[in-house]
């Protein structure tokens, strides 16, 4: 009897011992953590949104936690303790097969891209593998008043009615338009990504190097990271949903201030052949360096029949430094 | 107690000999059900990532049968099957009956209801926040937490009862495994430390753990059993297999917040995991060690056994996914490996190449003894080749993928690029995971054929404890 009370409650002892210090004590510890500056909790329909991509497993595939190294920095800037205040569950997920969205908020704050997505991902992103949530929205004949259709294109949307969100799909794109990161404290400006930026250099207004802005290559990847989720591969835009880039008059202008300025500040409520598009362009500015601002306006002007005169650095550094 | 040894041994009767039978069957015949589904539920979500349209609606979505495919997986097949053969293991090994075959019912009812019930609130949206492998909502994981005490009070009671002087040492590990694990389960349960980063520190200690100090015990507790009796010998050394116990005990424990390196986490605790992964080396190579000697110079008459080829399969699947495991934890491995695929590699090596292995060398080794009825040897040709060869697909195409996902993240290629550089291997992915349903199908058949099939009944097992079990 002693022999299995030194084995079985001695080993227990040890590892209740280890489970104490190990699981429970910094979770006491780490639950105090008070919130970052400028964190905040949700509101009543963000929180049901949240729940809605708790029950849809969003987690498994999209991380919540940008870790501090270089590949990160496209998704925000590194998470921090205070981040994570209010958010329980934790969600911050262990595989990324889809992109991270710490901050997708404010990477694409457009609802109107947020709806089509998530009915059909592939109307949008024809290479993605997420699946379609069809189910959180039907079709209707008529929108209801004050409900605006989903801008689908020809070929995901039905073949009579029109497409309109159910509630889950209300609450679920309020919670990710909600999940923003609050900048740190001395990292001046809000931005779309935080301090991070995808060429490896922050807002550069103060850039010594004015080199470089007419490198093809990296004008079509920074185009199809940044921009083709909405203007699409095509340049062509989505109906009603999002401006085409091929044929537009800004991108077409011997003069490329307009198109610098749209790039570095964003748009909303722009009019082109006639067709309103009302969902916000979200400011690149802040992400993206004067060099890579050029490159992707380059790319746009040379691309899809375009002829636009190219755009030099010195252009963007000086629509920069006017300010929006 | 030992004034009773002999009289106990003597009274050991037919009826206790028919009963654990039937216990240890009963866990094996529906451990083998939620094999088959949860492998079912496995290949059509990998069937998705090349055809994302494919299974449309809520119930079918990857978000919801993803968490269904991991804990099925571990609660209803490695869990269930694990304490089929740990009952039997104690038993016998420790010469005695039972302590309680009500008992040993009750758990068995318990684990299958979790299961079900887990899977149904699973499939509803009913996810207790994607936590991974506690996803099914507290009530339910509270039946399982039930079945677990019940399986511990039955085997603490069983191995109690023993007419031998030692425990063996299989029991040290099934019994130390299941009184852990209930410490896990309520770590797990009780809200009060688990608020925002507190929770993503228990998260990282509960993943680890409930691998680690469940299913790995339980697994090492079949290999210290099964093979000094397939090959009639005792196990290499016993004192070494004291000293993994210790160690994997102590540093196992410590290392679950390499899950969540370069998070906010303090980066002490962070460090502190790394190190420990490294001594994770001391048992993983100690236990594997003394697995390959008990078997040294027999390698050569291995084609004739297939459950020792499974166990085989099993110990090389702990040495190289423990030891994986270990640099995975390095900070600059991480970097390119952490969020990938990858990850997805590893957790199949070590479910599937060891554990899995390992339970079918136990079955195939024991339930035979206990029923007296043989699988047939093409049964277990077609399991064993189809299920290795798929794993082997499977594990690789998933390494190699990841690494890739991993690189072009760092080359800091468009996201959507790893995505479209993955499809490739994610079809053969798909392919392994069908080889491995296939094999299941195989083994079922065979599960089937030792408690039903016609056989030689009347040749049970009735001679003891291991050999060198001290007795």
């Amino acid at each position: 009897m002693t022999k299995l009370m030194l084995i079985a409650g001695g080993s227990t002892l040890v590892y209740a011992v280890l489970a104490l210090l190990m699981g429970v004590l910094p979770g006491i510890e780490l639950s105090n953590t008070p919130p970052g500056p400028g964190v905040i909790p949700l509101t009543a329909l963000q929180a049901e949104g949240r729940g809605v991509y708790v029950a849809s497993g969003c987690s498994y595939c999209h991380t919540q936690q940008v870790r501090p190294l270089q590949q990160d920095k496209v998704f925000g800037r590194p998470s921090a303790p205070g981040d994570f205040a209010y958010q329980t569950p934790e969600l911050l997920g262990s595989e990324r097969t889809g992109p991270d969205l710490t901050n997708i908020g404010a990477r694409q704050p457009s609802d109107t891209w947020q709806y089509i997505h998530l009915y059909n991902p592939r109307a949008v992103v024809p290479q993605s593998i997420m699946p379609a949530f069809d189910w959180m929205f039907e079709v209707v004949d008529s929108a209801p008043p004050g409900v605006t259709p989903v801008a689908l294109p020809k070929a995901f949307a039905p073949t009579y009615g029109v497409v309109v969100p159910r509630r889950d799909a209300r609450a679920l794109v309020a919670y990710l338009s909600a999940l923003k990161q609050p900048p740190f404290p001395d990292a001046g400006a809000p931005s779309i990504s935080g301090t991070g930026a995808s060429s490896g250099a922050p807002a550069s207004a103060t850039a010594p190097t004015r080199t470089g802005g007419d490198d093809a290559a990296k004008g079509q990847a920074l185009f199809t990271a940044t921009c083709a989720a909405c203007h699409q591969a095509t340049g062509e835009g989505l109906p009603g949903a999002f401006p085409p880039l091929k044929g537009n008059p800004a991108v077409n202008d011997a003069d490329p201030t307009q198109h610098i300025h749209v790039v570095l500040h964003g748009l909303q409520g722009t009019r082109i052949g006639g067709i309103l598009y009302a969902s916000p362009m979200p400011p690149f500015g802040t992400i993206l360096s004067d060099a890579d601002v050029a490159n992707i306006i380059n790319y746009e002007r040379r691309s899809w029949g375009n002829h636009g005169v190219p755009a030099t650095v010195e252009q963007v550094a000086a629509e920069r430094a006017k300010g929006n | 107690m030992d004034t009773g040894v002999t009289a106990q041994s003597s009274t050991l009767t037919e009826h206790d000999e028919r009963t654990l039978r039937s216990v240890f069957a009963a866990y094996t015949a529906t451990a083998t059900f939620w094999l088959l589904f949860a492998t079912l539920v496995g290949v059509i979500m990998a069937y998705k990532f090349g055809a994302p349209d494919f299974g449309a609606g809520s119930w079918l979505t990857f978000g919801r049968l993803r968490p269904i495919h991991t804990n099925d997986t571990f609660y209803g097949w490695a869990s269930v099957a694990l304490v089929g053969l740990a009952y039997y293991v104690a038993a016998r090994s420790s010469r005695t009956r039972l302590y309680s075959a009500k008992l040993a019912w009750v758990g068995l009812v318990l684990f299958n209801l979790a299961a079900v019930a887990g899977t149904i609130a699973l499939d509803l949206g009913y996810n207790d926040g994607n936590l991974e492998y506690r996803e099914w909502p507290g009530p339910i994981r509270l039946i399982f937490l039930a079945a677990l005490l019940v399986t511990a009070w039955n085997l603490i009671g069983t191995v109690a009862r023993r007419t031998t002087e030692d425990i063996y040492l299989s029991n040290w590990y099934t019994l130390g495994a299941v009184l852990w694990t209930c410490i896990i389960a309520i770590v797990a349960i009780l809200p009060w430390y688990q608020y925002g980063l507190g929770q993503v520190s228990v998260s990282g200690f509960y993943m680890h753990n409930a691998v680690g100090m469940w299913f790995t015990p339980l697994a090492l507790g079949i290999f210290y059993y099964a093979l000094p009796k397939l090959l009639s010998r005792p196990i290499y050394s016993y004192a070494l297999g004291v000293f993994a116990f210790w160690t994997n005990l102590v540093f196992y424990p410590i290392i679950g917040a390499h899950h969540f390196l370069f998070s906010p986490l303090p980066w002490f605790l962070q460090t502190t995991a790394i190190v420990f992964s490294v001594a994770m080396l001391v048992p993983v190579w100690g236990g594997s060690a003394n697995f390959l000697l008990t078997m040294r110079g027999r390698m050569s008459g291995m084609a004739h056994s297939y459950p020792l080829m499974f166990i085989f399969v099993g110990v090389i699947g702990y040495l190289i996914g423990s030891t994986q495991g270990t640099f995975e934890a390095f900070r600059s491995l991480q970097e390119v490996w952490h969020l990938t695929n990858f990850t997805v590699g590893h957790s199949h090596l070590t479910m599937y190449g060891f554990v899995t292995f390992a339970i079918w060398g136990g079955v195939y080794t024991l339930l035979p003894l206990a029923t007296g009825k043989e699988p047939s040897q093409l049964g277990l040709m077609l399991h064993f080749w189809m299920a290795l060869v798929g794993s082997f697909i499977y594990i690789i195409s998933l390494s190699v993928g990841g690494t890739i996902q991993g690189l072009d993240w760092i080359h800091g290629k468009p996201f959507i690029e790893s995505v479209a550089d993955m499809q490739s291997y994610w079809v053969w992915r798909g392919v392994g995971g069908s080889l491995m349903l296939l094999s299941h199908a195989v083994f079922a058949w065979n599960v089937w054929r030792m408690i039903f099939g016609a056989g030689a009944n009347a040749s049970l097992d009735n001679s003891g404890p291991a050999q060198g079990a001290g007795a």
